[in-house]
């Protein structure tokens, strides 16, 4: 009988059994192999962190004057980073959630420090709504509590579902990282002998112990919170989108924008976890389980996703043309032409041109190409997000108002920082916790073992 | 004095296949009051003990029910008691309310499933009499237990590990309470 080569194909060496794989990954936390490399990225991320602070000192003392933001151009790299760090979250829930419901198990090397990415990135997102404030310290005027002034917040105003939105979506995240944390917790916590682990993990793991009626309650809540959570990332970034599409400016007032801010949130999501496997494999030698095959995957779905964001692209230039609206050409003529062509065409380079050497298989499973596609990818939507929102707003309708944007120094620092914002804690987290799910990879390695051999 | 009553006997397997077929013969022989500990959820060993449990997913739906409710009620109100008139647009319009009822429903979905899930498990419950079995730090990493409760009403000392036993287990042991 002949198999295809999907049926026969194992993501997992063979070669090894569960408590091998046990051991090497909680031994991670507890015996931490890489300590110097991983003082080093601490410490650049800390200083990233430093200048995050000093930044929002900055912002906070003297107001959002130290950006560059102006009018017309009002919006500017809050949102823009606000916007991109959110996308780049979504990667982390889309390969736990939707890929645990569709069955595709490899996800299970990648699931843990995908959902440990989509926390921090939307902390940094999450932030910058605060930051841009300009009276930051109001934030709870966005909440319904019964002021004395006798006014409730306006729930037909998309900036107002903002923030049930980010705030929904953060407590959803750490609920389905921590529901899935559990049992590998109660992994090392058997596995740890000083004191102070033991006590640490002992906590942490709720006394789980594995008994056969709490996996079934576990499985159903797991599957559960994964089927909630998918259509949870398309209403996050749908109605991120609809900040811009709800109003009336040109270039953002178009139907196209949910589903081209969906699909450009996971391709920008999928490179940094692709980025991220790669760091994680090398610096933890965990090439048996963060194989080839996932990197070749993951480069398969960097591509497809990319392709479905550059078919985006070429939707948006044609809703502009196919409308003839005078102000939609305009700022497509300002796009593609105007002084801020280089987003539009570093955005096409970066984001489409080099992705083209996925079509290789040898570009995506080697380590540095891949993670050198995914960081022009970053690069690329990140310039993509400046080109939406920059070229929109310099100028609108009436030649009276246009201006330009720059971004100033502190505009620089704040988004820097913010690297540090994510690196800092994703650096504490893999520190502690197992970085990928223990009990996920013997459950796909028993099931590969178990199955007849198709050699 | 009498004896203290034991918890149960842990049986100690190698593979799940093993664990499987001994919860089946236990089943078989008479056994109901049965229990399982291993590193992954092993499929078909809920159907073998009989477990069947779905108040989590009920708890899930009940939170979306309530959220949605919450959410549709909070926007309603607000509006109400603040009414801002926006260019003559409706005061009420439900598709306006939909992405704050969608999030707020799912919202209270997870919460109610996570935290349903671990109330029903009766955890956090950081002591538990199967963890002084000397062998059971391997239940989180690759061998299976059988447990049979000193419960059952079939449960006897001296019978019931010797059984056990002859199901090929690993290693037998007596848990105290």
């Amino acid at each position: 009988m002949s198999l295809t080569a999907e049926e026969s194909e194992h993501i997992l060496p063979a070669d090894q059994s569960l408590g091998d794989v046990t051991d090497q990954l909680a031994r991670i936390p507890l015996d931490f192999p890489t300590r110097g490399r991983w003082l080093i990225a601490l410490a650049l991320s800390s200083l990233l962190l430093l200048l995050f602070f000093v930044a929002v000192t900055v912002l906070f003392t003297r107001g959002v004057g130290v950006w560059g933001l102006n009018i017309p151009v009002n919006w500017a790299f809050a949102i823009h980073n606000y916007v991109w760090w959110l996308g780049i979250g979504h990667a982390g829930t889309l390969i736990s959630a939707l890929l645990l419901l569709m069955g595709r198990e490899w996800r299970n090397s990648l699931n843990r420090f995908a959902e440990t990415m989509t926390l921090f990135a939307v902390v940094c997102a999450g932030i910058y709504p605060i930051l841009h404030l300009g009276r930051p310290w109001y934030v709870y005027w966005m909440f319904p509590y019964p002021a004395t002034m006798q006014v409730w917040p306006q729930f037909r105003s998309p900036l107002e579902w903002d923030i049930w939105a980010v705030l929904t979506y953060l407590t959803v995240s750490v609920m389905f990282w921590y529901v899935g944390l559990v049992p590998d917790l109660a992994a090392a916590r058997d596995r740890a002998r000083p004191r102070g682990w033991r006590t640490f993990f002992g906590v942490l793991s709720l006394g789980w112990r594995g008994s056969a009626v709490h996996w079934l309650r576990w499985q159903q809540a797991y599957r559960l919170l994964a089927a909630i959570a998918v259509p949870l990332v398309v209403s996050v970034h749908s109605e991120v989108s609809l900040l811009f599409a709800s109003s009336q400016i040109p270039g953002w007032h178009s139907t196209i924008f949910p589903p081209y801010f969906v699909l450009g949130a996971a391709f920008s999501g999928f490179a940094v976890v692709a980025m991220i496997a790669i760091a994680i494999r090398a610096l933890f030698h965990l090439r048996n389980l963060v194989t080839d095959d996932h990197l070749d995957i993951l480069g398969k779905v960097l591509l497809g996703t990319g392709l479905m964001t550059a078919y985006g692209y070429v939707f948006e230039v044609f809703d502009a043309l196919y409308s003839g609206n005078a102000h939609d050409l305009q700022t497509l003529q300002d796009r593609l032409f105007g002084s801020y062509a280089w987003t539009y065409w570093g955005a096409i380079i970066f984001n489409f041109v080099f992705l083209q050497a996925l079509w290789w298989r040898g570009a995506r499973r080697t380590p540095w190409s891949l993670f050198l596609i995914s960081l022009s990818v970053v690069v690329g939507m990140w310039l993509e997000r400046y080109m939406i929102l920059v070229t929109s707003l310099y100028r609108d309708f009436l030649i009276s108002s246009w201006g330009s944007y720059t971004p100033t120094f502190w505009d620089w620092a704040t988004y820097f920082g913010t690297i540090g914002l994510f690196m800092v804690p994703f650096l504490l987290v893999i520190r502690v916790f197992p970085v990928i799910s223990i009990f996920e990879t013997k459950e796909i390695l028993h099931e590969e073992q178990a199955e007849p051999s198709h050699a | 004095m009498p004896e203290p009553r034991p918890y149960g006997v842990l049986a100690e397997f190698k593979e799940p296949e093993g664990l499987l077929e001994a919860a089946r013969r236990a089943r078989a022989e008479g056994y109901r009051d049965l229990d399982a500990f291993t590193p992954f959820p092993v499929e078909g060993l809920a159907d073998i003990l009989r477990l069947n449990d779905r108040r989590v997913l009920w708890l899930g739906l009940i939170g979306g029910c309530t959220g949605f409710a919450i959410a549709l009620a909070m926007q309603l109100f607000t509006n109400f008691d603040y009414p801002i008139n926006v260019g003559g647009r409706p005061l009420y319009p439900l598709s306006a309310f939909a992405v704050v009822a969608f999030e707020l429903t799912v919202l209270f979905a997870a919460a109610f499933t996570a935290i349903g899930m671990l109330a029903l498990n009766r955890l956090p419950r950081l002591s538990y009499p199967v963890f002084a079995a000397a062998r059971f730090y391997l239940a989180s990493k690759d061998r299976f237990f059988l447990c049979i409760k000193a419960d059952d009403p079939r449960f006897d000392r001296s019978e019931t590990p010797r059984f056990l036993q002859a199901l090929g287990a690993e290693s037998v042991e007596l848990v105290a309470e």
